[in-house]
């Protein structure tokens, strides 16, 4: 089963992509009010029951994906 | 003969030869620590963990390396007290490891930086005994130096006399409190952005490196 694990800096971080990525599209008349660039890890777990591959997923996120310092995680099943 | 001072390897480490240099210039002897293997921390009277990019900075600068089977003997190693010192990939690795607090995060300015700074001492530790408030210059190199804190683990680290080396003019990277180099509690295990190994000599542009790999005397 794929899991996606979205991984974000923290608000209180300053995150110098996003920053980076903000000024470009305030420069193109394409302004948001705030742009966050984090990352993307897609793992495939040799698992078929959905909440097994979560848990999974989950102890190998805080194992070494995500640090809780500065940032934060979501997972989610790909079914595509 | 006294033990030699062991220096981690991880594939991407740049700044090892610099380092055996500067522990051969102590009349000391270096030996190689590779990523891979685990050690006997007994055998060894300190180590260091250079500068880099361990596994090319993927995922985070330092997680993957902080994850190898060397860095579980260095826990052990400085878990018994013996001196630890991370020079710049190797204090991301070093906090990555959870033997240091905090996180080494994308300089403020976005840009890489490699240039001298100005640095002042703030508490003393197994790796420098100058006095509090001495001036050194060293030089910088990197894109991911800025020192991340929490509010609250910040006050912790201060009344424990956790903070090693603030930068004492310009602050490169725009790290919290102008930090450039912190200690654990215990103050065995410390780690700096700027790089010692490189100011051993004038010709290098200056010696003040002395005043941290010189503690390798004292070890």
């Amino acid at each position: 089963m794929k899991i996606g694990v979205k991984i974000l800096p923290k608000n209180e971080v300053l995150d110098t992509q996003g920053r980076a990525v903000e000024g470009t599209l305030r420069a193109h008349n394409r302004s948001v009010e705030q742009c966050r660039v984090g990352k993307y890890v897609q793992l495939e777990i040799p698992e078929t029951d959905e909440s097994k591959a979560l848990a999974r997923a989950k102890e190998i996120t805080e194992f070494v994906l995500y640090n809780p310092l500065i940032e934060t995680f979501e997972l989610e099943v790909v079914r595509r | 003969m006294s033990k030699p001072v062991g220096i981690v390897r991880f594939l991407g480490t740049n700044c090892d030869r610099d380092v055996w240099e500067a522990v051969e210039n102590l009349d000391l002897t270096p030996q190689w620590l590779w990523h891979a293997d685990t050690f006997t921390p007994d055998d060894y009277s300190a180590f260091v963990v250079p500068g880099g990019f361990s596994y090319g900075d993927y995922l985070r600068c330092g997680a993957l390396a902080a994850k190898s089977p060397v860095m579980q003997s260095l826990k052990e190693a400085a878990e018994k007290g013996l001196p630890v010192l991370g020079i710049c990939n190797g204090f991301q690795v070093l906090c990555e490891a959870q033997l240091l607090p905090g996180a080494l995060v994308r300089n403020e300015g976005r840009k890489f930086v490699d240039k001298w700074v100005e640095l002042k001492l703030e508490n003393s530790n197994a790796w420098s005994n100058l006095e509090r408030g001495a001036k050194i210059r060293l030089p910088v190199a990197h894109g991911e130096g800025r020192f991340y804190v929490e509010p609250a683990e910040l006050t912790r680290m201060k009344e424990r006399g956790q903070i090693w080396w603030t930068y004492a003019s310009e602050n490169p990277n725009g790290s919290v409190e102008n930090i450039a180099g912190v200690s654990n509690i215990q103050k065995n295990v410390c780690a700096l952005m700027p790089h010692p190994e490189r100011a051993m000599h004038e010709w290098m542009g200056g010696d003040d490196g002395r005043a941290i790999m010189g503690a390798l005397l004292r070890a």
